[in-house]
């Protein structure tokens, strides 16, 4: 019962923590709360059933099922790529010297665009993940069991996060994101071209998005409209409990919101399992007011 | 011209691209003739931009003093008659417009005033609407008695939950306060035995007074009027008050405040409290006035509607807040025409009104008056400058 408890909310946590990656990242740069974040990962979980739909259509998964699976997340990284670039530059990048709360509800009103067009364009019914596709099969393990699909997820996500940890500390790219991050206009006087880097992180973001999304429309079968919102707002406020803008923190606040809800909704309540997240949220904050890994900013004076 | 071409050529192909996979491609194309026709639209519109934008300009700039009163007497008038001028239904519409004045203006109390983002707005109103459903369901109190209570329990409410956050600054503070209000929205949902559930509580009675008892549509249209009026006179005075400008300093500096012999503890608390108390009567007059209340009505939705009020308008004005709120709640209703694709007009025009005033619609004036060094055109000159030190 523990074990299985553990292994559920480490699933659905690796989900949270590669959203909150997208939330923590665009913060750390532009101080910003992406609100439309939570909806790329939906159109990334849609994206993911079209593509399959459609190579289903072409008779793909008669060939090879994994060259699908394949070709399915490489179809939803690029779409909510794309999506999320385009959201940076309709929305934020004209309000960049805007007052804060303007772009937030620039971002709020994209969110609100967003849902409706999928709502409108697929339909406000439930979409179902094609069940030819479904991994089938579980481990057993004492009285526990992980389905193959779970094991994909926590693999993939392990895989994501190292990409993206190696990725911010090695690479020149990576390099310069740190540095827009810590001070935007001292890195533009340095040759940083800060839009540039600006559209990458939103890149990385939606792709890890994108990802999460198609990942969780395999783990539960089904998406809807609607399922970015709940997501997002959780995501949110896992990037929160790690510290916002830290990488680390929002991987470690994903999966310890994933773990405190299984384990909350298997011991307390199922009903109050949100209300427990928050709760142990709050309480975090309340005696480490900048989350688990934050800095400690000083006040400037 | 040329680049504005490929601008927008580049612009629509890209965005087809991307909506052939939802929209399927023959709607897709459909698509990207309606870009085309806008596109057309905005390079007729291109040359006259200059004029448009001066009228805009002249009419935003606060007209004399006598046309300005003789204006607002007019608006006084049309909102006295309007049941008489208008169906049952503009009523209704033009009665939740005012509650959602109250609340807006609530909230700017915390967030145009003192400068704390609260993302569970939405919460105060439910502890309002859900006592006034209470005590006038399980103790049978009159409306006049339960409305000050209500307010008093949203007031409680707001000093519990602003107490842990007083350390918390910026973001940190939006997701404790979201988290407060999705705790409260839980419980009502969960805690059957006093709440009701996801049923919610049937059956509240209205207001009586006088041997009146309130049934028709516009009864509650005054009576939200008066609510309207109160709150208004209230806020206005808070502002122009020791608390309103304590509330400013905090916005702008904290430590500076606190260094003046300004009590953050007290003032936050402050705020938090007297936005929370409008907030709780909107929540009692809106369960008076629906006989049933469920927590479906208070969800972050709410929240975010409300906050948008606030900055669409421009946070700390009345006039913009007022303004913010009435645009918010007759944008939609006026949509209706267009059925499904309402909210998706309705999130565009959000982010068009951004774009093209991100300060609001009339932003605060005392704002206006003050620095801003994150002004595009301050930091213009400072980016200038810092250039041209070269060729000096």
């Amino acid at each position: 019962m523990l074990l299985q408890q553990i292994i559920n909310g480490l699933t659905i946590g690796s989900v949270y923590a590669l959203i909150a990656l997208g939330y923590t990242m665009v913060y750390g740069i532009l101080q910003l709360i992406n609100f439309a974040h939570g909806e790329i990962y939906m159109i990334g979980a849609y994206m993911g059933i079209i593509a399959i739909t459609f190579f289903i259509y072409i008779g793909l998964p008669d060939i090879s099922i994994a060259l699908t699976l394949v070709l399915t997340f490489l179809a939803a990284i690029i779409f909510t790529g794309a999506y999320g670039i385009t959201l940076e530059r309709v929305a934020y990048r004209p309000l960049r010297n805007a007052p804060r709360l303007s772009i937030l509800i620039s971002a709020i009103g994209m969110s609100i665009v967003l849902q409706n067009y999928v709502m409108l364009a697929q339909g406000a019914r439930d979409k179902i993940f094609p069940h030819e596709l479904k991994i089938g099969g579980e481990l057993i393990i004492a009285d526990a069991h992980i389905t193959y699909t779970q094991v994909l997820i926590m693999a993939l996500s392990v895989l994501m996060m190292s990409g993206l940890t190696w990725f911010i500390k090695k690479t020149k790219v990576g390099m310069a994101m740190r540095a827009t991050a810590q001070d935007r206009r001292m890195a533009g006087l340095l040759g940083i071209n800060t839009d540039r880097i600006i559209v990458i992180t939103f890149l990385i973001g939606s792709i890890l998005a994108g990802a999460a999304g198609v990942m969780i429309s395999m783990y539960y079968g089904i998406v809807n409209f609607y399922m970015g919102y709940t997501a997002g707002i959780k995501a949110f406020t896992a990037a929160v409990l790690g510290g916002i803008g830290n990488i680390p923190g929002a991987m470690l606040g994903g999966i310890l919101l994933g773990l405190l809800e299984a384990l909350g909704a298997g011991y307390i309540s199922s009903e109050y399992k949100d209300v427990f997240a928050f709760a142990v949220l709050v309480l975090v904050l309340i005696f480490k007011p900048t989350g688990l890994l934050g800095e400690r900013i000083s006040d400037k004076v | 011209m040329m680049q504005d071409i490929k601008k927008w050529a580049f612009g629509s192909l890209w965005l087809f691209i991307l909506t052939i996979p939802f929209l399927g491609i023959i709607n897709a194309l459909y698509f990207l003739v309606s870009l085309i026709v806008l596109a057309i639209l905005w390079f007729i519109y291109k040359p006259f931009e200059q004029n448009i934008l001066d009228v805009q300009s002249k009419l935003l700039q606060l007209p004399m003093p006598s046309i300005r009163w003789s204006l607002y007497f007019v608006i006084a008038i049309l909102v006295l008659i309007l049941p008489f001028i208008s169906d049952q239904y503009i009523t209704n519409v033009a009665t939740s417009a005012i509650t959602y004045i109250v609340l807006a203006l609530g909230l700017n109390i915390v967030v145009g005033f003192a400068g704390l983002l609260d993302l569970g707005y939405v919460a105060f109103y439910a502890v309002g609407a859900y006592s006034y459903a209470l005590l006038s369901t399980k103790a049978g109190l009159s409306f006049w008695a339960v409305l000050p209570l209500s307010a008093i329990m949203a007031a409680i409410f707001g000093i519990i939950l602003g107490f842990p956050t007083l350390r918390l600054r910026g973001d940190y503070l939006a997701i404790v306060t979201l988290g407060f209000g999705e705790m409260i929205r839980i419980t009502l949902n969960n805690w059957d035995s006093v709440t009701g559930g996801p049923n919610g509580i049937l059956n509240i009675k209205g207001p009586a007074t006088l041997g009146l008892s309130f049934s028709q549509p516009h009864h509650y249209y005054y009576l939200i009027i008066i609510i309207g009026i109160f709150t208004i006179f209230a806020v206005n005075r808070l502002n122009n008050s020791r608390i309103g400008r304590a509330w400013v300093a905090i916005r702008e500096d904290e430590i500076a405040a606190e260094a003046m012999g300004i009590n953050i503890v007290k003032m936050k608390l402050l705020a938090f409290a007297l936005g929370a108390s409008f907030a709780g009567i909107a929540g009692g007059f809106f369960a008076s006035k629906m006989k049933f209340v469920s927590p479906e009505s208070f969800t972050f939705f709410e929240s975010v509607i409300i906050l948008c009020m606030v900055v669409l308008g421009g946070m700390g004005s009345i006039p913009g807040v007022i303004l913010g709120a009435v645009v918010l709640i007759i944008l939609p209703e006026s949509l209706r025409g267009f059925q499904n694709y309402r909210m998706i007009i309705f999130g565009a025009a959000m982010v068009l009104i951004m774009l093209f005033r991100p300060q609001g619609f009339i932003g605060g004036v005392r704002r206006r008056l003050e620095l801003h060094p994150e002004d595009e055109k301050i930091l213009k000159q400072e980016t200038e400058s810092l250039y041209d030190v070269k060729q000096k």
